[in-house]
């Protein structure tokens, strides 16, 4: 046989790629559930994180079974709304007009009692960055946060995701005296803000700081109307 | 009269590329993983693991197809069976050690262009049978799986004084801890593992004769 002709040549490229093909979406469909889990593992992981609750692997779902005591989605205008909260993917909600969006509450029981744990999503420098913030149930105090990012420079912007970046936002305030949402200025050496909305940002990172900063003033103003209803 | 599995000129080509042919320090391929996933050992292994089982057995389906594959194409076919496998790999990995495949991130992707693999394919599996290429890959996967541990080894050691993430040096010894001693931040970079790779193929180089340059 002929294997240098052309009809030769283009029908086995042409089998081989579907073959190739098909093998490969077997095997993406048989692991999916598997992967799946293992990725709702690392969120429940990173939920728990929010809190300061430390889990593993392996103890992550459990904990999470015994801690997040209720979850639930809200609307902008702060009423509960249908649904399953740990499912609501954040990227196609923050396309959405604001009014459309669905906003997921986590309540997790702490040493400290109830905190309100709210996911976060929005842009860094390279791709998109995210987190999940937890509130005490003065619906103005932070209690803890935890960012992570798809892409953003090692050392730089990616600093985002490490202790030294994160604990500095306990204790922080989102509403200022008068009540006004002023949420948290993630800042320059230069800048001058109110102690209790401040915290430091990364030198080398400002982009992805002030992402960061725009990333929580979106999503608190979101959730406004359900920390007033809350307040109450 | 066909030759044992396991005759010495197959033998050969199992051992070869562990020491004297060794993918790394003699060919000098495949250098940019051995740099980027060796600072601890348990991500070197599996990714030494997953370079094995994708070298072996695209030796293998080279091997089996090498009188079918046209030869305008030859490369196009080696370097879908490479995608096709190290895909497979990386789905494994995601489902099965999920904090290993998030540590190596993309370089599980990046085995599709470690040079060792189209290397092999193209130099050994288009011109040989299915179970020579098959030893072929085990051992140059081994090889390579080999130098990567040992970098992984003393970069994970010196760098954060534990292996396989098990403390070796006692947290006592530690300054932070009223001790005398430090981790070399130096070791955790990828230089330190290039360095690394340096001393071992002078050590190499000086006990085999064969690979000196005259």
């Amino acid at each position: 046989m002929d294997t240098n002709g052309n009809k030769y040549t283009f029908i086995y490229a042409s089998a081989m790629v579907i073959l190739v093909a098909a093998i490969l979406s077997i095997t993406a469909l048989k692991l999916k559930p598997a992967q799946q889990k293992n990725i709702d593992i690392e969120k429940k992981q990173n939920i728990l994180s929010s809190v300061g609750i430390a889990s593993t692997f392996a103890d992550a779902e459990a904990i999470y079974a015994e801690r997040i005591v209720n979850s639930y989605i809200v609307n902008f205008s702060g009423e509960q709304i249908e649904g399953n909260a740990f499912s609501i993917d954040l990227k196609s909600e923050r396309a959405k007009p604001e009014a459309d969006r669905k906003l997921p509450v986590y309540e997790c029981k702490t040493d400290e009692g109830v905190k309100f744990i709210l996911p976060m999503y929005g842009a860094g420098l390279w791709g998109p960055i995210w987190g999940y913030v937890s509130v005490n149930d003065d619906m103005n105090t932070l209690y803890g946060a935890n960012f992570a990012h798809a892409g953003e420079t090692p050392g730089l912007g990616a600093e985002i995701a490490t202790k030294a970046f994160q604990e500095p936002f306990k204790g922080k305030k989102i509403f200022d005296g008068s009540g006004n949402l002023v949420s948290i200025i993630v800042a320059k050496s230069s800048e001058t803000a109110p102690a209790e909305h401040k915290v430091d940002g990364i030198s080398g990172g400002t982009i992805t700081s002030k992402g960061l900063q725009a990333m929580l003033l979106n999503d608190f103003t979101s959730y406004k109307a359900f920390f007033t209803k809350k307040k109450q | 009269m066909s030759e044992g599995l396991f005759s010495k000129k197959n033998i050969g080509l199992l051992a070869g590329p562990i020491g004297s042919n060794n993918p790394i320090t003699v060919q000098v391929l495949g250098i940019c993983s051995a740099l980027a996933v060796t600072a601890q050992l348990k991500p070197a292994f599996v990714m030494a693991l997953s370079v094995t089982v994708v070298v072996a057995f695209g030796n293998v389906i080279i091997s089996l197809l090498r009188n079918t594959i046209p030869n305008r194409i030859r490369i196009i076919v080696q370097l879908v069976v490479i995608a096709a496998l190290v895909i497979i790999v990386d789905q494994f990995l995601k489902a099965f050690v999920y904090d290993v495949s998030k540590q190596l991130s993309v370089f599980v992707g990046l085995i599709i262009t470690n040079c060792i693999l189209m290397g092999r394919l193209e130099a050994f599996a288009l011109g040989n049978k299915p179970w020579p290429s098959f030893l072929d890959g085990i051992g140059n996967g081994a090889g390579y799986g080999l130098i990567l541990i040992i970098i992984a080894f003393f970069r994970e050691l010196l760098g954060s004084g534990t292996l396989w993430g098990f403390r070796i040096i006692p947290e006592s010894w530690y300054i932070a801890n009223g001790g005398f001693y430090s981790n070399n931040g130096m070791m955790i970079l990828p230089p330190m593992a290039l360095i690394t790779v340096g001393v071992i193929i002078w050590v190499q180089r000086s006990r085999n004769s064969k690979l000196q340059e005259k």
